[in-house]
């Protein structure tokens, strides 16, 4: 099987194109590990290729190792048997071989026995592990858990716990979820009570759906205030699995059947709590929650990746009527689709990261910054890095989900009835696909997420600074075509404003939520086409192709129309 | 017990990835057209020799013969886990046969002295003789077992291992110290770790260093200078020439070859004629007559 990194050529482009090296000095804070630890990088250049190298390493093993045991791991899936939970073979000897390659905490701080590395590259090692094996990306790509604590813990904690994360020992869970409090986490009614005689939390209640819950560490939101109701009620705490904590039973579902989902009952469980009390969602769920939406961004992305490659394979050995298939203008022109949709998504998502990337930079720099003019610079620029994050997360998370099924969907096609039987590895791929538009969110609570970002006016900092920029030759056409464009984006974000409707709003809100990623992709592309001509052809096709669904959903917005809101009920009679 | 294991590896050309013509005119490879890689039975064998100390200590040295660019080998064994590599690599070893690459690994051996086990692939995909294990044990006089699929046992004295046979298996008891030769289905050898990938990135050897400079002779590459400040940062790879392990040019290399090759040829099989049998007894006793005294039969 070829190397899942090296054999990317689309990746390789990315990691080049997108600027790294003030992340890495910030990141890399002078380089002042590199007599400390054994492995810490020297400078820019040796950053950069010690990344290459390790995401090599993750494709080698993905490629090689996870990707031929995938079918059998989901023929098997996890199973429960006398409350322990039993991984797939494939999928315990998978996760053997990454922690055996120190790809378990890739942006753990080194003294923690972390790598240190930015999230672009934990977000490509996750790409290319879900085009391999996506449940098993729910084990091992899901490391925001470590990083949360990372954040927001304790000392004491941090010792404690997050070498064990970094080296792999332990795996974990989020366990948010309840079964009266799924997209409206507000409504967690886990209890947390304060043990004064052992001086330690105490957990109590029913967590259910939760991704790897029979892991050895799990972050639990709780209820830690008594007689509240709301999300300022809830606390966040890290609790080990130990006996007083049930598996009452693993779903069985229609994909990722290798990664348990798991049905917990805690009775009294002993608690540490992380961070301060009633912060646990409004400030440390939401920042998990959006580095595990960053996270299954790529998921979806990956999986899409696995499937267009099993269809462009098949396609040019499957003959009828006496010619290879991939010569059938219907059959080409899905697979070209394919390839604009996961390329154009690598785009957003990876922009989306490295956003979150600066983010993360700005506020280490705010840290150390020393006079107050300094200060007030960063905290602006803080300020709106944060807003860009908090929008473009949930609209990556949405796009690179929905365009995953898309894709899947599209690779059975090429297939015909063959992509239809278990045999065929697209099939797995497109079950598997469907979860990353429901979990970690919905896209329709993508959407509400998003909104209100772009309603104020967030996106417009990114787009005015693309729109101005020079563009030379064919280039020059397409940025005045995306300045039409860019126009609608506005005239349709003005008129939800102005018309203060919030029903109005929220029932549109899809279709702005659509011209803002075709806008923002677009500009990503004209920007990457300027060196790129592979990147131009995209750019072309694509902006033509997006520009007529940009009008339409615009004339949609500003039609007015209140027909189907008004008339629900009797259509839906 | 803690057991020091010595691996002996081979950089190969990859025969399952040809980019080009793998053989010149003249019957011999073409290098170049073979990327190079670790032959794939020594990883399994390297993986045994880690997994042993992971499981009961000791320590995991790696020698490999060859010409500078295949202290590549060498570092990918570091990458793995190896404690110590080291470069056998001088002018006199080249166009070695089976027996003077032997005499020169155990020469080696000899000089690192202290072993329990020395670990070898079963064969070699570019030769695919599977001598050389066999040979070095000889040389060294220790027991030996081929094909050898997993380590049941161990203690202070001897060594339980199964061995792979056609149809079956065997289990052999023998005495240390011992040189296996290992299968390519005993393990499922590791990747490199990412951490120890960029410890040693870096790590050259002297012969390989030397190469350069020598290639480069208008690079300032400071041949001294360099050496000292790959030492200075464990970076340095040992590099050991016939002089070293005590080895006169009449017994390594050419000179000490006595395998000969005339000529190599792609031996292509095909069926000439068709034959139709009868399907009765006396038919096919001729048939077989026919084979026993063809010596296809026999």
């Amino acid at each position: 099987m070829p190397n899942f990194f090296d054999d990317n050529e689309d990746i390789q482009f990315q990691f080049k194109n997108l600027d790294l090296d003030e992340i890495i000095r910030i990141r890399e804070d002078n380089f002042k590990e590199k007599d400390n630890f054994y492995y810490a990088s020297e400078n820019v250049e040796d950053a950069k290729d010690n990344y290459r190298r390790a995401m090599s390493i993750a494709g080698q093993i993905a490629g090689d190792y996870v990707a031929p045991r995938a079918p059998e791991i989901d023929a098997e899936g996890s199973k429960l048997v006398d409350g322990k939970v039993i991984y797939a073979k494939g999928l315990q000897e998978s996760l053997d071989m990454i922690k055996n390659s120190d790809l378990m905490g890739i942006t753990i701080p080194r003294k923690y026995g972390g790598l240190n590395f930015p999230y672009i590259v934990s977000s490509i090692f996750i790409e290319i592990i879900s085009r391999a094996d996506a449940s098993l990306m729910n084990i091992v790509g899901l490391q925001d858990i470590g990083e949360t604590v990372y954040k927001f813990a304790d000392d004491e904690l941090k010792d404690k716990y997050l070498p064990l994360f970094s080296s792999g020992k332990i795996t974990s869970a989020m366990a948010l979820t309840e079964p009266d409090a799924g997209s409206d986490l507000q409504a967690v009614q886990l209890k947390a009570v304060y043990d004064e005689q052992s001086g330690c939390w105490r957990l109590n209640g029913v967590k259910r759906f939760i991704t790897n819950g029979c892991g050895d560490i799990l972050l639990v939101l709780a209820r830690s205030e008594e007689g509240t109701t709301d999300a300022r009620g809830l606390s966040l705490f890290l609790c080990e699995n130990d006996d007083s904590m049930k598996i009452r039973r693993i779903e069985n579902k229609l994909g990722i059947k290798a990664s348990p989902t798991c049905e917990l009952q805690f009775n009294n469980t002993t608690a540490h709590l992380v961070g301060k009390r009633k912060f646990g969602l409004i400030k440390y769920v939401m920042s998990m929650m959006n580095g595990a939406r960053v996270g299954i961004a790529f998921q979806a992305l990956g999986i899409a990746v696995a499937a267009y490659y099993e269809a462009i394979k098949y396609a040019n050995e499957r003959e009828q009527f006496g010619k290879k298939i991939i010569e059938f203008p219907a059959v080409y022109d899905i697979l070209i689709n394919m390839k604009v949709e996961i390329e154009t998504t690598r785009s957003l998502v990876y922009r989306t990261v490295w956003v979150v990337d600066m983010l993360e930079c700005l506020e280490k720099n705010l840290k150390s910054a020393e006079n107050d003019d300094e200060k007030k610079i960063l905290r602006k620029k803080i300020k709106n890095f944060d807003k860009l994050a908090a929008t473009v997360t949930p609209l990556s998370k949405y796009y690179a989900s929905e365009m995953s099924s898309r894709v899947t969907y599209d690779a059975i096609q090429i297939h015909g009835g063959t992509g239809y039987m278990k045999e065929f590895n697209v099939e797995r791929h497109y079950r598997d696909a469907r979860i990353t538009s429901i979990y970690e969110g919905t896209s329709q609570l993508q959407v509400v997420a998003a909104i209100g970002g772009i309603l104020s006016g967030v996106m417009n900092i990114e787009f005015d600074n693309f729109s101005s920029q020079e563009y030379d030759g064919d280039l020059k056409s397409l940025s005045d075509k995306m300045k039409k464009a860019y126009s609608k984006f506005q005239t349709a974000a003005n008129y939800l404003k102005e018309k203060k409707n919030p029903e109005y709003t929220e029932f549109y809100a899809r279709k702005m939520v659509d011209i803002t990623i075709d806008v923002y992709i677009s500009y990503l592309l004209l920007n990457e086409a300027k060196v790129s001509e592979h990147k131009k052809l995209l750019a072309e096709k694509f902006i033509n192709e997006r520009l007529p669904r940009i009008s339409m959903n615009e004339e949609y917005i500003i039609s007015g129309d209140e027909s189907t809101i008004k008339n629900r009920d009797e259509l839906l009679k | 017990m803690k057991y020091n294991s010595i691996v002996l590896i081979k950089q190969v050309p990859d025969t399952k990835n040809i980019t080009g013509e793998a053989m010149h005119e003249d019957g011999t490879v073409n290098r170049s057209a073979l990327p190079a890689i670790f032959n794939p039975d020594d990883l399994n064998a390297l993986e045994m020799a880690l997994s042993l100390r992971e499981k009961f200590g000791g320590t995991v040295k790696v020698i490999t013969m060859g010409p500078p660019f295949a202290a590549e080998v060498l570092r990918e064994s570091l990458y793995r886990g190896a404690d110590e590599v080291i470069h056998l690599s001088d002018r006199r070893f080249a166009a070695a046969d089976t027996l003077a690459t032997a005499y020169t690994l155990s020469k080696a051996i000899k000089k690192i002295g202290e072993y329990n086990i020395i670990f070898c692939g079963r064969q070699a995909i570019d030769g695919d003789t599977a001598q050389v294990g066999p040979q070095v044990a000889a040389k060294l006089d220790i027991p030996q077992v081929t094909f050898v699929d997993k380590i049941e046992q161990i203690d202070d004295n001897s060594i339980t291992v199964k061995r792979s046979i056609e149809n079956g298996y065997e289990i052999i008891q023998t005495k240390l110290p011992v040189l296996l030769t290992v299968m390519g289905t005993a393990n499922e050898p590791r990747y490199p770790s990412c951490k120890l990938v960029m410890k040693y990135k870096k790590a050259r050897s002297a012969a390989e260093i030397k190469a350069e400079s020598e290639n480069n002779k208008d690079s300032n590459i400071n041949f001294n200078e360099t050496i000292n400040k790959l030492k200075k940062k464990n970076l340095l790879i040992q590099t050991w020439d016939a002089d070293n392990i005590g080895l006169d040019a009449s017994e390594c290399g050419a000179q000490g070859s006595p395998t000969w090759v005339a000529k190599i040829s792609s031996v292509q099989l095909e069926s000439k004629e068709i034959k139709n049998i009868e399907s009765n007894y006396n038919s096919i006793k001729e048939l077989i007559s026919e084979l026993i005294s063809d010596h296809i039969l026999g």
